[in-house]
């Protein structure tokens, strides 16, 4: 596991020589190792949103390894970057990579869900790394929004992210804060959907169609761009070209699958908060090796 | 507690406490860029338009959407604002409640939520624009300090409080004139300690907000006119509430009397009565305020007056309490 390690951060440090190739490949092992954590510490929990934890890691993983200027030794500053995860439920997602940037010991996520322990199943701020206490939808716009007018009040640099569900757009709060962003010309703002086409009905589309996404956000005053959110390139170029248009927040239209990587959880609805048996876990493990 | 009296004015009127919110907000804000008030179109009610030509760069209009004022005030709040989010208290604690409850309270961002125009201030506009439910609901978020001052000396000090702590907390103000309660300036103001303005051993008058002032009212002319001496508290602090002083109001007072303008569940009397039971103090005790009902229609006074929330209504509910003595 040491060596394992030692790799990844000759990997990382060899980003220095500017060769794509090799943060392909530094960014495809570190969604691999993501997603295998988010899989082991939901089966030992026997609790936990997989399907969307597995669909929206590639973001977190791009965000907060070639993204996010926000570090445990800068997490209190006022001039680091803010990541609010407004879908709270997909909290492993959260949990796996805040571990591995050194919030906290991987190993309290054995605690996961249990009594009297923070890592619950929603963000909260008892754990490092975790900014806002998130959970009810609709929720992380409107924040954000708020921190992001905060920076530009202050003439601070940072720049302010929220991953949003794709079932969670009908909540009216969120086009509130569209407007507001808009009308403030927070383009220090970056919205990103994890556009998985599905929620705990059914799909997304059925229960109450968000299309067309693109436009509403553009007819709010947004920069939309779609991206690949599975692909880690892409979803670097996407984050490399921000703001998409001086003077607008933006938005990440990601296309995501949810239940990405493991071949029996894709696009299956009952992997929403669905917990692998012990026999569905070594296969999950399998197709997702070898582990980094 | 013997029967001395803190001699208060009883005529004159003085400035509406939500006027004095917004006087004392800008004067901390000439020294204070850090503060910002966020508003939902509502800084002609708040009184807040001075405050925005003075201030342009400290205000931020919302437009008409409350949970994106309160989900933004919790953001600018995080990024180190002291932010005020103002808006009529219907709205601010009924539409944005979730706000309140997961974005201020939960996650601990020290917004100062202030609900205007509350209680039945708004008359005639109806149940829609009547706040008497906020007591209740704020009650049982933790993390939510309540605080409803009496005049413009309580309001004064409440804003210049909370705007130097790093808590959030909500303040409740009416917009009619209100008499300051004591002209003597012997007593203080200090959140969470209820200030007691008139001292007397028969009955004890436990009151928020703008109806201590006909509380007051009510102990004078108990006094005057049928030999009941009564103390008066200016229970500002809903939560939390003084404790120490319910004991001695308990130990000292023959029966507590609770007026609020608001409903009578789970507001100030529901607190007091509650505290009151679990300590084992049994005494004659009632609720003065909004009851459970399709509430009617009028003015304010006209509101207040028909449920008894005035002078002749505090008075004669006094009376009938001490009854049950006999």
């Amino acid at each position: 596991m040491e060596a394992t390690k030692d790799v990844t951060l000759t990997l990382h440090n060899s980003l220095l020589t500017d060769d794509s190739s090799l943060i392909t490949h530094h960014l495809s092992l570190k969604s691999r190792e993501y997603r295998r954590n988010i899989l082991k510490y939901i089966y030992k929990a026997k609790a936990g949103h997989t399907g969307g934890s597995l669909s929206c890691i590639d973001i977190l993983n791009v965000l907060y390894n070639e993204v996010l200027n926000v570090s445990p030794e800068t997490f209190t500053s006022p001039d680091r970057d803010r990541y609010i995860q407004s879908k709270g439920h997909c909290v492993e997602a959260l949990f796996v990579v805040l571990a591995d940037k050194g919030f906290f010991p991987e190993s309290d996520l054995e605690t996961l869900c249990k009594y009297q322990s923070h890592y619950i199943g929603h963000p909260t701020r008892k754990v490092n790394g975790v900014e806002q206490n998130t959970g009810a939808l609709g929720h992380g716009l409107p924040m954000s929004a708020g921190v992001a007018l905060a920076a530009k009040m202050d003439n601070r640099d940072y720049r302010v992210f929220t991953l949003m569900g794709d079932g969670e757009l009908p909540e009216g709060s969120n086009w509130e804060a569209a407007l507001t962003a808009a009308h403030y010309k927070l383009d220090n703002l970056c919205a990103i959907v994890d556009l998985n086409g599905l929620q705990i009905t059914g799909p997304t589309k059925d229960v109450c169609n968000t299309e067309p996404l693109d436009k509403k956000f553009e007819s709010f005053g947004w920069a939309v761009r779609h991206v690949d959110g599975n692909d880690v390139v892409a979803l670097k170029e996407a984050f490399d070209a921000l703001p998409f248009e001086k003077g607008k927040p933006s938005v990440m239209i990601a296309h995501t699958v949810k239940g990405k990587g493991v071949s029996f959880m894709e696009n299956e609805l009952k992997w929403h908060h669905g917990v692998p048996s012990e026999e569905q876990y070594k296969i999950a493990m399998q197709e997702l090796s070898p582990a980094p | 507690m013997g029967n001395e009296l803190i001699q208060a004015p009883l005529a004159g009127t003085g400035a509406a406490n939500q006027d004095v919110f917004s006087e004392t907000l800008q004067a901390l804000a000439a020294t204070d860029r850090n503060i910002v008030v966020v508003t939902s179109d509502s800084r002609g009610s708040g009184k807040l338009v001075p405050f925005g030509k003075k201030y342009p760069a400290q205000i931020v209009e919302v437009g008409i959407a409350e949970q994106n004022l309160v989900g933004m005030a919790a953001g600018l709040a995080s990024a180190g604002k002291k932010v005020f989010a103002v808006s009529p208290a219907c709205f601010l604690t009924a539409r944005a409640l979730e706000q309140i409850k997961n974005d201020v309270a939960y996650s601990n961002n020290p917004v100062k939520l202030i609900g205007i125009s509350a209680g039945v201030s708004y008359g005639a506009l109806g149940s829609t624009h009547h706040s008497l439910h906020d007591f209740a609901v704020l009650r049982a978020i933790h993390n939510m300090t309540i605080v409803v001052p009496a005049d413009s000396f309580e309001t004064t000090q409440a804003v210049q409080q909370v705007a130097a702590s790093e808590q959030p907390y909500y303040l409740r103000f009416g917009k009619k004139p209100m008499p300051l309660l004591d002209e003597t300036g012997e007593t203080t103001f200090q959140i969470g300690k209820g200030r007691v303005i008139r001292r007397g051993s028969d009955v004890a008058i436990i009151a928020n907000g703008e109806t201590v002032y006909p509380a007051l009212q009510a102990a004078q002319k108990l006094a005057t006119e049928n030999g009941i001496e009564a103390t008066v508290v200016s229970m500002h602090t809903i939560k939390p509430l003084d404790e120490k002083l319910l004991s001695e109001l308990a130990l000292e007072c023959k029966a507590i009397l609770t007026v609020e303008e608001h409903s009578v569940n789970g507001g100030l009397g529901e607190a007091c009565a509650s505290w009151l039971l679990k300590n084992r103090y049994h005494k004659p005790f009632d609720i003065l305020g909004i009851p459970d009902e399709y509430t009617v229609t009028g003015s304010q006074v006209e509101i207040l007056n028909h449920y008894g929330i005035s002078e002749s209504g505090i008075t004669s509910r006094v009376k009938t309490l001490l009854n049950t003595l006999t």
